[in-house]
């Protein structure tokens, strides 16, 4: 009764190559990143070992460890999340339970964008020009901190609003209903249902900042320091620029050094990652409405 | 809310009509404090990035009050920062680096980017779809500074021994990198672009007797143009505004490439290599952050561009 007729066959056909063409190019995004981490693995993987990870550079950074730069990264990322969760989960709690339709939350989401598109370069001028000089905190974790804080904000204001806006809208009718305050109902109701979502969002920021090299050049970061940081007005060293210098500043450098580095800033970034991914998909299975 | 032991509350209990609702309590008050607080954490966003534009402007604006040649700024081929005879503050020849490796980064980025969310969305399932998407979350959390270095360490040898050219460390070299880097930002927003689409016209689409790939030809892709076309925008700014992968895989020669295989000088890289060099408050220094006015304002236009146009659609 139904035959496929020529032009049938043709259109399938066209499909077919369609589809092979494209998971062909998604293919093509891949495979190369993926030799590239293989490479990076099989170059860095002799670099890596417990003294690598927990002792100082030495002879100018050509031997020794990274311990002074995996030390400092964790400072600024910690010094960032202070400055932004705070502040990134306020944004997100006026923008998804207070914010009237008007040209204020306009400009509020507009700012968020451009927030996030913002060169990391110019976060780092911001830096200097405001943290650095105007509030004179000088070169210093803090003032390094802040800068990322800044550049991060917008993926903690994005990630927490979504798993606000998550919560059904029955929920809170409920709880208003009860007689409870708009905060008494964010705070016991709104909240406890987001917290891992804003958890993920959390993560990912971490990610974001430990990976992140231009804001922190100029602000706090040194390319060596002999001392390991003492208060949050010193410089310290990170784990980013580290993998800038050692590649690109410093003469007569092994080649497993810079590789072994690469490795330890990309394990750091992918496996913050994948964490943030593992929990949202707990999360997305254990849902509930 | 209130205690039954409360011998107050036990006193409306018996009279229940003087029961005042709107009594201002603690609660009250607690709420109306929160509410301050979460709006100036809402507006902290506007300052933010007000201040980024006024603290970068006020440490500028003495190369644009003094002797600024709007000409020279814009036309002029030559950055000579340190020359001791004359200097000269030319950014032409670091934009066409900047646009150089931006046009071929979203060469390589948004064919490939787009053919990658197609066929995420359109027609991988289950188990691909899932790994392919955690895979592409996974390939944009990776930091610049290590594409700069895979640029440096591995491209740089790989493009001399291929091309038989003295330096691999190029546009071609930059713009495969940060078309690599871009491609999965690009390809997860086109994603949700695609996404975007009510199911029902695919079906009504299939109900006429369409295959897969007419679906998308013909409805799919037309229906989602402007979210894809914000989707390439902001690309196109991630591409304009990264600094440390173009600062490691361009070769900081500062003149206007004729062939891929030129070295060039992106502006976000001047400004990174040149900062520390610099004294605060001197001429260059101040220079450098009038690149920065300008590197914010171009890519806020591109945001707002690109927001506007995906907007747009929702509307319509």
């Amino acid at each position: 009764m139904f035959t496929a007729s020529e032009l049938n066959r043709r259109n399938h056909r066209i499909q077919k190559m369609f589809q092979l063409i494209l998971g062909g190019m998604t293919l093509t995004l891949m495979v190369p990143v993926a030799v590239i981490l293989v490479m990076l693995v099989y170059k860095g993987g002799s670099a890596i070992s417990f003294e690598f990870l927990f002792t100082t550079p030495t002879n100018g950074m050509t031997a020794g460890g990274i311990f002074p730069a995996l030390l400092g990264t964790i400072c600024l990322v910690v010094v960032g999340l202070i400055a932004s969760v705070p502040l990134g989960i306020a944004a997100a709690i006026y923008l998804s339970e207070y914010a009237p339709d008007n040209a204020l939350t306009r400009a509020i989401n507009l700012a968020i964008i451009n927030l996030a598109g913002v060169p990391s370069i110019v976060h780092a001028l911001f830096g200097v020009g405001a943290f650095v000089i105007f509030f004179q905190f000088g070169t210093s974790i803090l003032a390094a901190g802040l800068t990322l804080a800044i550049m991060a904000l917008p993926v903690v204001i994005v990630a927490t609003q979504e798993s606000l806006q998550a919560v059904p809208m029955a929920f809170r009718e409920a709880c208003w209903n009860m007689g409870a305050t708009r905060w008494q109902t964010i705070r016991r109701v709104v909240l406890p249902n987001a917290v891992t979502g804003i958890l993920t969002g959390i993560i990912l920021e971490v990610s974001r900042t430990a990976g992140e090299t231009a804001p922190i050049m100029f602000t706090g970061a040194a390319f060596f320091l002999p001392l390991l940081p003492q208060s949050v007005f010193d410089q310290t060293m990170a784990l980013s620029l580290h993998l800038f210098v050692v590649s690109t500043q410093v003469p007569n450098m092994p080649e497993h050094l810079p590789y072994g580095v690469a490795l330890v800033l990309i394990c750091l970034v992918l496996m913050m990652n994948s964490l943030s991914i593992a929990l949202r998909m707990y999360l997305r299975g254990k849902k509930k409405w | 809310m209130q205690e039954p032991a409360n011998p107050a509350a036990n006193a409306s209990l018996k009279a229940p009509l003087s029961v005042d609702f709107n009594r201002r309590g603690k609660d009250w008050y607690i709420d109306k404090i929160v509410q301050v607080l979460v709006f100036l954490g809402g507006i902290s966003a506007v300052i933010f990035i007000i201040g980024i534009f006024v603290f970068v402007t006020r440490e500028g604006m003495g190369f644009l009050t003094e002797g600024f040649s709007f000409k020279e700024f814009f036309t002029s081929p030559n950055w000579r920062p340190t020359s001791a005879t004359k200097e000269t503050y030319g950014i032409l020849a670091l934009a066409a680096g900047t646009a150089s490796v931006t046009g071929l980064a979203m060469l390589v980025a948004i064919p490939f980017s787009l053919g990658a969310a197609i066929f995420i969305a359109e027609f991988a399932s289950g188990k691909t779809r899932e790994f392919l998407k955690v895979s592409v979350e996974l390939l944009a959390a990776i930091p610049s500074v290590v594409w700069g270095f895979i640029g440096l360490a591995i491209m740089n040898p790989l493009i001399i021994e291929l091309f038989d050219v003295p330096v691999g460390l190029n546009v071609l070299n930059a713009g495969i990198i940060l078309g690599l880097m871009a491609a999965p930002i690009m390809t997860s927003i086109e994603e949700d672009a695609l996404k975007a689409v009510p199911d029902r016209y695919r079906e009504a689409a299939e109900a006429m007797g369409a295959t897969r790939w007419q679906v998308i030809y013909k409805v799919v892709l037309p229906a989602a143009k402007n979210g894809l076309l914000g989707a390439v925008l902001l690309g196109v700014g991630r591409g304009f505004g990264e600094t440390m992968a173009v600062l490691m895989a361009t070769g900081h020669s500062i003149h206007i490439p004729t062939s891929v295989f030129d070295s060039v000088r992106a502006l976000t890289a001047t400004i990174a290599a040149e900062l520390g060099e610099t004294a605060v408050g001197s001429r260059h220094y101040e220079a450098l952050f009038t690149i920065g006015i300008f590197l914010f304002v171009i890519t806020f236009i591109i945001n707002m561009t690109a927001d506007f146009i995906v907007r747009g659609i929702r509307k319509g």
